[in-house]
């Protein structure tokens, strides 16, 4: 039985002018229904490439695609566009980070909410836009009724993000990925974002993907966690278990640049030393071996030349016996 | 957006009121004598000074200004009668009302300039969008290839190539010739369309270009991927979202280029021996005839800057963030 979203080896890699970018390499993950897969890793670590290839948003002629995407049990790789296209924003939808240029400045927020909902249900302009405001009311819109006729730039930025929650949401979708939702608010704003994510998939039982490069987020919101580094994953568990007893030397790092409340707020963070890889020619063995403090404490010169099977299940990528990082438990 | 119609209004008026006065006090610069103009054969040096009294030309400038200026909206009377408004005076040259003239030959210059900007609107953005929708394809490079040419194209070389092969090899159309449209649109248009066809291939290759690379830069936008992440379709994407958003770009260098659609009009009018507004202004000069010259200068710019103001309407209500700024 395969769960409802089911990536296996996926490979993503972009034709440019430099050379073969390999964005994403094999790349498996689940996520179930009413569950929160929280993925994380550093700006660059191929996560939006990741989710851009479930909806089928990649432009064909530069990009190709390996493996399997199986959404309830259909592989959307290989699904005609036509397929796609009645999939998306129906019962799959996505949150993207900027939700100032993610929108068109040229049509009322309500139109763009309403756009998927006459698509996919034939619903009348009257009935679309009743809906729109029913969204609108959902994710917490103050009046409603009248805001559903402006522009996105007559909205605040948490305004926004809603609006574009309530445009992602508008058909039940059963999957729903938000892409860095909270990345480009405040605090207060970021929080109240998650919970209204948290409660509209308590009403729906969607499947959620939320993509952070901030633990942070996934410590309050996500069930499961999958960190990615250089397009590959490099330790998969519940959120619980990565957090609390990480095992990869990466996410190691990841929790130790992360402000925890319970520190000193003076107490300095510190950053993961070095930068990733460049994906066009990535380092051979271990991919995170250039910035690894590790390296030495794998017998022979593994950590160079061979590559750690990606975690199944609860794991991590990483030649480290287990337990070897039992130290670091937080 | 009523007020930003007044304030546009408003600096309008300035700019031509500023370009009147240069053009009226630069002709008194020139080193000539306008009333020989309408002295005849035998002229005295008495009779040059009636002609200067009759035509106020023994006032001083900025009082002849301020005469010629007024008379516009209030009329004037002159030694032959009186002008009424709108009143430009007299023409030296052919002692004719200068506003009958004006209102005989502005027709062709506009017919020309308007039909023209349809033309290299249409075709060029079209032709740039189609580009775009099949980028990297041999209808891409051929389009590009033709815009490469088409922007080492000049008007006069286009208009005797057009002249040689459309009228005198093909016999297909008739010479260019204008005919008011409130008479017989057939035959304005028929008349017009060389003109157009002529003035347009030095602009389709710009517009080509722009919007072809517009619409690129618009398709990998992000609002752009959001249209598909809802499940639009590929022309739902296109047009709703990619084309209304290179759509304000294109108007604001469409402004831009207004200017240089009047020179192309009347460039086109030289090349075709239509009589239009630029015929008038030349000969306005040589013959030193100042109420002519005046009011042609004044009726070109006012369209240029009524032109002008409608494309900057017509940019705010495409855009939102001005209109509801
Ligand atoms: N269309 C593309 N063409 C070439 N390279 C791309 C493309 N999209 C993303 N990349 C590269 O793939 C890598 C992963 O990007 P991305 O998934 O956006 O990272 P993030 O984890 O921050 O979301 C980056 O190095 C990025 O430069
Ligand atoms: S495999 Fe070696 S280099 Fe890679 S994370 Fe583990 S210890 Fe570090
Ligand atoms: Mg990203």
């Amino acid at each position: 039985m395969t769960a409802f979203l089911s990536v296996r080896d996926l490979s993503v890699r972009f034709a440019t002018e430099d050379g073969v970018v390999r964005a994403v390499d094999g790349l498996s993950f689940d996520v179930e229904r009413g569950r929160t897969l929280g993925i994380v890793g550093e700006s660059g670590s191929g996560k939006s490439v990741t989710n851009l290839s479930v909806l089928g948003l990649h432009d064909p002629r530069t990009t190709e695609i390996e493996g399997r995407i199986l959404l309830d049990g259909q592989d959307l790789t290989t699904a005609p566009e036509s397929v796609l296209e009645k999939l998306r924003g129906n019962r799959m939808a996505m949150i993207f980070q900027d939700s100032l240029t993610a929108l068109s400045p040229y049509y009322t927020v309500g139109r763009q909410i309403a756009e998927p909902f006459r698509k996919h249900t034939g619903a009348s302009r009257r009935e679309a836009r009743l809906r729109a405001i029913e969204m609108l009311r959902k994710v917490g819109i103050p009046n409603p009724a009248l805001r559903v006729d402006d522009y996105p730039h007559q909205f605040s930025g948490g305004m926004r993000q809603r609006a574009m929650i309530a445009m992602a949401l508008v058909c039940d979708p059963e999957l729903l990925i938000a892409d860095e939702p909270t990345t480009a608010l405040d605090v207060t704003v970021q929080a109240q974002i998650l919970d209204l994510l948290k409660d509209l998939q308590q009403q729906t039982g969607s499947a959620i993907v939320l993509i952070t490069h901030d633990l942070g987020v996934v410590a309050g919101t996500a069930d499961d966690v999958l960190v990615m580094y250089a397009g590959r994953a490099v330790e998969r568990g519940t959120a619980r278990e990565v957090l609390r007893s990480p095992r990869h030397p990466y996410t190691w790092g990841l929790l130790g640049s992360m402000p925890r409340l319970t520190s000193p707020v003076d107490e300095p963070l510190t950053p993961i030393p070095g930068s990733p890889p460049s994906l066009l020619d990535p380092p051979p063995g271990c991919p995170f071996h250039p910035r690894c403090a590790y390296v030495d404490r794998v017998g022979g010169d593994r950590c160079r030349t061979e590559r750690p099977e990606p975690p199944e299940g609860r794991g991590a990528a990483c030649h480290l016996p287990d337990g070897a990082g039992r130290g670091r438990t937080r | 957006m009523l007020r930003f119609l007044a304030r546009r209004t408003l600096g309008a008026l300035v700019i031509i009121l500023l370009i009147s006065a240069i053009t009226f006090f630069l002709f008194f610069a020139l080193p000539s004598e306008p009333a020989l103009m309408s002295c005849g054969k035998n002229c005295t040096a008495d009779s040059l000074a009636v002609i200067n009294k009759n035509l106020g030309l023994d006032q001083p400038v900025p009082v002849q200004y301020w005469h010629y200026m007024a008379g516009i909206f209030t009329g004037r009377e002159f030694s032959a009668g009186h002008c009424p408004a709108p009143c430009f005076g007299y023409s030296f040259a052919n002692q004719q009302p200068v506003w009958d003239t004006i209102v005989d030959r502005f027709p062709t210059t506009l017919s020309i300039a308007l039909g023209g900007a349809v033309v290299f609107l249409v075709v060029g953005v079209g032709v740039g969008m189609l580009a775009a929708a099949f980028r990297g394809t041999w209808i891409d490079k051929l389009f590009s290839s033709l815009s490469l040419l088409g922007n080492a194209l000049q008007i006069y070389f286009v208009g005797v190539l057009a002249l040689a092969v459309l009228v005198s090899g093909l016999h297909w159309m008739d010479n260019p010739a204008y005919h008011p449209i409130t008479e017989d649109p057939v035959k304005w248009f028929t008349g017009m369309l060389i003109p157009w066809l002529v003035l347009s291939v030095i602009f389709i290759a710009g517009y080509s270009r722009m919007t072809r690379s517009l619409m690129i830069e618009q398709l990998s936008e992000d609002h752009v991927r959001t249209a598909r992440a809802k499940g639009l379709g590929r022309s739902a994407v296109f047009f709703r979202y990619a084309w209304r958003g290179a759509l304000a770009p294109i108007v604001t260098i469409f402004g831009i280029d207004l200017g240089s659609l009047f020179s192309g009009a009347i460039i086109t009018e030289f090349t075709f021996s239509l009589h239009g507004l630029g015929r008038l202004a030349v000969s306005s000069v040589t013959g030193t005839d100042l109420p002519m010259l005046m009011a042609v200068m004044l009726v070109g710019c006012t369209a240029i800057v009524l032109a002008n103001i409608v494309v900057d309407a017509a940019y705010a209500l495409i855009d939102p963030r001005v209109r509801l700024a």
